[in-house]
């Protein structure tokens, strides 16, 4: 069979040894993907490629970084200034960050629209929330190590969360400081850490694909494929359409790098940490911000903190909070309609994460925050009951072969009859 | 079965495209391979010596205040320079070997600018350990230059490799007098 399958003698006799060249072909060829699936699906692809750019360029950053209060600031400016293309490296890994997470929001969103959480995909969702929560754990520890004014009060302030936490709060965040506030210990571990959790993510990456192989990508209308008429092979449609979106990420991600390096950086993390001087204006990363408004919108520190928290934790629970059977968007009018309010509520929170935590902003946080909570746990629940859904195609065939060349039309590969 | 007839179509579908699939498909990845290089080689040329480290590459050294059978150890790019202000002797005993007895050979008056002085970087050209041969009463080989402890290799009072497993003389540095007792090495 394997030696059918390749013709050249090397990969013929490794294959037979070390079936690696059968898993590939066997992931490129076999896999079937519903042939319906839209742009939004690139963003899977895109977030794996973000992160494999942020391991790369940050393998190599630690190559002229040290990790100690007296150097790590002057360390970092050396990579921007004397390192051979240390400031492009730099600054690679600094928007890439972000590209990141704007990445992998839209992954998120793209679940929330189009139901990707229902069952039987619980736990691959369950996973992507890990990721994430990974994901923010090891940006705010990166964002500590250049050691600059926000690096050291974003550090100050994030550890000091878990002060919130009765009777050991006090306790927990000496540990984290390795001393009685942040300083070189702190400054030590959060390197240790921040090179270590991107290989963690990578295995829950694993995870997370593996999960996704054993029922396959949802799809925009999100009714199960019926048969192999429904589905495609991933490569070559998949690869090429994925290929397309790397294109247009490569291309803004270079735009950031070469044009606006600093848009979404904060200029204050450009003075050396000062312990005895706080910036007038904190605010975390802005893709914080949601949550960091969250955070400021209660009066009680521990609420606040639970509330935050909370936020994401939601999300572990919402393949049992949405019980409606029917996944995509596109078939239930009213949850459309909630999924861009919270889309609206979402970048909402961002935008007053980011203002000062007084006057308007505090009582708009505080609406926005309850409008967040309420979408998962009580607009979701009621809508699984109350709402009435439109009738679902009877095959993903089914609606592209009854409007042919229709609102549909940029899908070309799907207009295509079925053998 | 269905699946090697995917892959089938997609790699030759009809034969008189063949050629013309093939052209696409070679230039497609040779365009794939050098943006690959593009991009690996500023992650690749970030090791070599960032532009701080090439500012401190020469450095300039008073020679006036060694003694005649004195030596002085100083450190360039990381590595230990020996400075020796030579004797008479030892400048005779240098110039009088015959070089068709070397295994590098090299005669002394192109390996010292100023007979006086001697400039050499204290490197073992065998494994690169550091000889002795620069404090009174460290032990200088049998040719009275410098000695390694590691393998046993004997130096001249030229630097030149006498004995031993080292492959040639102790380099000489690219240096300057830039006055009679000011040298810049590098």
């Amino acid at each position: 069979m394997s030696a059918e399958k390749f013709q050249n003698p090397v990969v013929r006799w490794i294959d037979h040894r070390l079936p690696v060249f059968s898993m590939l072909d066997h992931e490129k060829y076999d896999y079937p993907v519903p042939k319906n699936l839209n742009y939004m699906w690139n963003f899977g692809v895109l977030a794996g490629l973000s992160l494999a750019i942020m391991i790369i360029t940050g393998i190599v950053l630690a190559m002229s970084y040290t990790a100690h209060v007296d150097y790590a600031f002057d360390a970092v400016e050396r990579i921007m200034r004397d390192v051979n293309h240390g400031w492009m490296i730099r600054y690679i890994h600094m928007n890439a960050a972000s590209f990141f997470f704007i990445v992998v929001y839209i992954h998120i969103f793209r679940g929330l629209y189009y139901g990707s959480y229902k069952a039987p995909r619980e736990l691959l969702w369950i996973l992507g929330v890990v990721i994430f929560l990974l994901m923010m754990a090891t940006a705010f520890m990166g964002y500590v190590l250049p050691w600059g004014q926000m690096s050291f009060w974003g550090a100050t302030v994030i550890t000091n969360l878990f002060s919130a936490i009765p009777v050991v709060g006090d306790s927990i965040v000496t540990l984290l400081w390795g001393g009685f506030s942040v300083d070189n210990p702190t400054l030590n571990r959060f390197f240790s850490l921040h090179y270590l959790m991107p290989f963690v993510i990578a295995g829950v990456v694993v995870l997370h694909i593996i999960a996704l192989h054993r029922f396959g990508s949802n799809n925009p209308i999100g009714i199960d494929a019926s048969g192999p008429q429904d589905t495609i092979s991933f490569h070559p449609y998949y690869t090429m359409k994925d290929m397309v979106g790397i294109a247009v990420f490569l291309l803004l991600l270079a735009v950031a790098v070469f044009f606006f390096p600093n848009a979404m950086g904060h200029p204050d993390n450009y003075i050396p940490a000062n312990p005895l001087q706080t910036p007038a204006h904190i605010v975390p990363e802005w893709y914080f911000l949601p949550f960091y408004a969250i955070l400021r919108a209660v009066p009680d520190k521990l609420g606040g903190v639970l509330l935050m928290f909370g936020a994401i934790a939601v999300l572990f629970i919402l393949p049992w909070l949405d019980r409606s059977p029917v996944r995509s968007a596109r078939f239930r009018p009213l949850f459309r309609i909630f999924f861009w309010l919270l889309l609206i509520d979402a970048v909402v929170l961002g935008y007053l994460g980011g203002k000062p935590a007084e006057g308007i902003y505090v009582v708009l946080s505080r609406i926005a925050t309850a409008w967040y909570f309420l979408h998962f746990l009580v607009i979701l629940p009621l809508l699984s009951v109350f709402e009435t859904t439109k009738p679902l195609p009877k095959s993903i065939s089914e609606p592209v072969l009854k409007y042919p060349a229709s609102r549909k039309g940029p899908m070309g590969a799907g207009l295509e009859p079925a053998e | 079965m269905a699946k090697s007839d995917t892959k089938k179509s997609t790699r030759s579908r009809r034969p008189e495209d063949a050629g013309r699939r093939d052209f696409i498909v070679i230039a497609t990845n040779a365009m794939f391979g050098l943006g690959a290089a593009a991009v690996a080689w500023p992650l690749i040329d970030q090791m070599n010596p960032a532009a701080d480290t090439l500012a401190l590459a020469n450095i300039e050294v008073d020679v006036s205040k060694i003694e005649e059978g004195q030596s002085i150890t100083v450190k360039w790019r990381g590595k230990p320079v020996f400075i020796r202000h030579r004797t008479e002797d030892e400048i005779a005993r240098a110039s009088a070997t015959d070089i068709a007895d070397l295994r590098d050979p090299e005669s002394d008056e192109v390996r010292a600018e100023k007979p006086g002085y001697l400039v050499l970087v204290g490197v073992c050209t065998h494994l690169g350990c550091v000889p002795l041969g620069q404090k009174t009463g460290e032990v200088k080989g049998d040719y009275d230059g410098w000695f390694c402890p590691c393998h046993g290799s004997h130096y001249d009072t030229s630097g030149r490799i006498r004995k031993g497993p080292a492959p040639t003389n102790l380099e000489v540095p690219p240096y300057t007098f830039l006055s009679d007792s000011v040298i810049r090495i590098g």
